[in-house]
């Protein structure tokens, strides 16, 4: 691909409100051909929200959202995205097979009432074969752990041949080594010259693959720049991080993973 | 008169053809709608549907065209509602199902008709398909069946994921929306043999009894519907024997069916879910310290009836919560 291609992602000035209440607020973005950049921040900072307005899941109010240089209002090439849904699991109300499940992501390319081609095979393998599941194809999906679930639907996203990756929170609930085989499967992506937009809790693995790092706090991007890992995310606006940011579930505001171990949310305790 | 001659009855011919197209586009579309969690939405379809019956006898036209129209509307109005609510859409769906059971009773006695007319739409009847219901019947069955099977693709990405199928560019509230009215559709097809009440049954109970041993969605939709077309043959058939004695409608004989082939189906699905959970391979974790028993009186083999889950590069033996896996001439501790 040439550098004169526009931009995967580019937002300039976007608010999102749900329900009326604005979320984000004048958010600037931009996430070049090729880069890897993750989105940081507590709880209830925007992420989400984020992520569903560059996916046109939610309406931005204000400001424009580009893909590939189009406004989102007219972008038709839905198939150059890859989405990976946050928490979703991968097993329905029926059981269906590894295979199944990663074929439907081909389903952008498919023409109506055509049956699969050649084509659709292929990138089934070889989605299947990046996140190392190649051997569990015919595994119904329930069988599964959480993590090779997680990346039988990242699978379920490399099927469309995307050009742009867009991961919600993919790490969640998932032990280290199946976040190792997450971080190995994005690797390879990002070698075949894949833009990844990645929204995060624990990065654990994943340091190495990360280009940049953007911040969220309460709708606003609070950091854009070099990579940063989630704890010294959390701690550089530590201070206002206490009152403004919401909680969904998790008591006595402990938005972060807890990383007991480490000295400075050892200090942290002392301040409470 | 005798069983086999029943064959030669118009009537009972045109219920024949009727149950087995009814047997094959219940389940399809019950399959999207058991993958979506909404089972019970055919059920509601149904209550709604009986007041589109009720209209067609007030006002003197044919009831199955008004049912399919209120049941139409019935379903698009509840496919709004579910996308729109969030914690109170069961509630509402609740209201309409209530609404249409009741509407549906009032009008058909304000019609001056008696509950008996209403019980051949709610329950079945064998001798009220006439030729032109059979045709009509088979051209919605195909309309079901290329629509659901044709699309299915698209109809299981939205059916397993909405939030994905619609960054992949589909048109997720069409699709949905066209389940609805093909749920619909098939409601108003199977109105005449299973009967509105009992007609969410034929769309959930062959998808159960068939992803009882199915692991794939493919397996269990062509499961379904050949379940579907069994248990509805079978069923009239049954209550077409058994009407000599008693008097019993098909709808409930053919959901009986069913039912039996679930329960039949169901201890096979426990054993096979519990087997292929006993002999998913263990993690390979290297670095385990190497344990080994003091004594095996035992030998491990392809038939000494101890699961072979297989780990790595070899099988470790199940039993009595160890795990062996052979070593030489001993067993180790894995």
């Amino acid at each position: 691909m040439s550098t004169a291609d526009p931009a995967p992602v580019v937002l300039e000035q976007v608010s999102v409100s749900i329900g009326g209440r604005p979320i984000l607020r004048d958010v600037d973005l931009s996430v070049g051909t090729g880069d890897t950049v993750t989105l940081l921040g507590p709880n209830g900072s925007g992420k989400s929200t984020l992520v569903r307005a560059v996916t046109g899941l939610l309406p931005h109010t204000r400001g424009t959202v580009r893909l590939f240089g189009t406004p989102i209002q007219d972008f038709t090439d839905w198939q150059r995205i890859g989405f990976v849904p946050q928490r979703s699991t991968a097993t329905g109300g029926v059981p269906a097979t590894v295979r199944e499940v990663v074929a439907s992501g081909r389903v952008g390319r498919r023409k109506l009432l055509r049956p699969t081609s050649r084509a659709d095979r292929r990138a089934v393998e070889s989605a299947l074969e990046v996140v190392g599941l190649a051997d569990r194809s015919s595994y119904g999906v329930s069988q599964l752990s959480g993590g090779q679930q997680q990346r039988v639907l990242i699978a379920r996203a490399l099927a469309g041949e995307p050009e742009l990756l867009v991961l919600d929170e993919p790490t969640a609930g998932v032990d280290l080594p199946h976040q190792q085989a997450l971080a190995d499967a994005l690797g390879r992506l990002k070698a075949q010259g894949a833009t990844i937009l990645l929204v995060a809790h624990e990065i654990g693995p994943m340091m190495r693959l990360i280009d940049r790092s953007v911040v969220m706090r309460d709708g606003l991007v609070a950091y854009d720049g070099p990579p940063l890992t989630q704890e010294v995310a959390a701690h550089t606006h530590h201070a206002h991080d206490h009152d403004d940011h919401h909680d969904h579930g998790v008591p006595g505001g402990h938005d972060h993973a807890p990383h007991v171990s480490s000295p400075l949310d050892f200090e942290r305790g002392h301040h409470r | 008169m005798t069983f086999v001659d029943l064959f030669s009855l118009g009537f009972m011919q045109r219920a024949l053809v009727a149950a087995l197209l009814t047997g094959l586009a219940a389940p399809a579309i019950g399959t999207f709608l058991v993958q979506r969690r909404l089972a019970l939405l055919g059920d509601g379809i149904g209550h709604v549907a009986v007041t589109g019956v009720a209209l067609g006898l007030l006002t003197g036209t044919s009831p199955t065209w008004t049912a399919i129209v209120v049941a139409v509307l019935g379903a698009v109005l509840m496919e709004l509602i579910r996308e729109r609510g969030h914690t109170n859409g069961d509630v509402a769906l609740a209201l309409l199902f209530y609404g249409g059971l009741a509407g549906g009773v009032l009008i058909t006695g304000i019609a001056g008709q008696g509950a008996a007319t209403l019980q051949a739409y709610l329950f079945g009847s064998l001798n009220a398909i006439s030729s032109a219901d059979v045709w009509f019947t088979a051209a919605l069955t195909v309309v079901v069946l290329v629509v659901a099977l044709g699309l299915s693709p698209q109809l299981f990405a939205v059916a397993s994921d909405q939030d994905f199928a619609r960054v992949a560019g589909l048109r997720v509230r069409t699709y949905n929306l066209l389940i609805a009215v093909l749920a619909a559709v098939s409601i108003t097809v199977a109105m005449r043999t299973v009967g509105l009440l009992l007609v969410s049954a034929l769309m959930v109970v062959p998808v159960a009894t068939s992803q009882q041993l199915a692991r794939s969605f493919k397996v269990t939709l062509f499961g379904a519907m050949a379940v579907g077309c069994f248990a509805s043959v079978g069923g009239l058939l049954l209550s077409a024997a058994l009407s000599f004695r008693v008097s019993v409608y098909p709808g409930p004989t053919i959901v009986m069916v069913a039912l039996a082939m679930f329960a039949a189906t169901w201890p096979l699905g426990v054993w096979l879910r519990r087997r292929s959970r006993l002999m998913t391979p263990f993690p390979e974790v290297t670095a385990t310290p190497h344990r080994s028993p003091v004594e095996h009186p035992h030998a491990h083999g392809d038939d000494c009836g101890h699961p072979a889950v297989p780990h790595g590069d070899h099988v470790d033996y199940v039993h009595d919560g160890h795990r062996h896996a052979p070593h030489g001439e001993h067993y180790d501790e894995h």
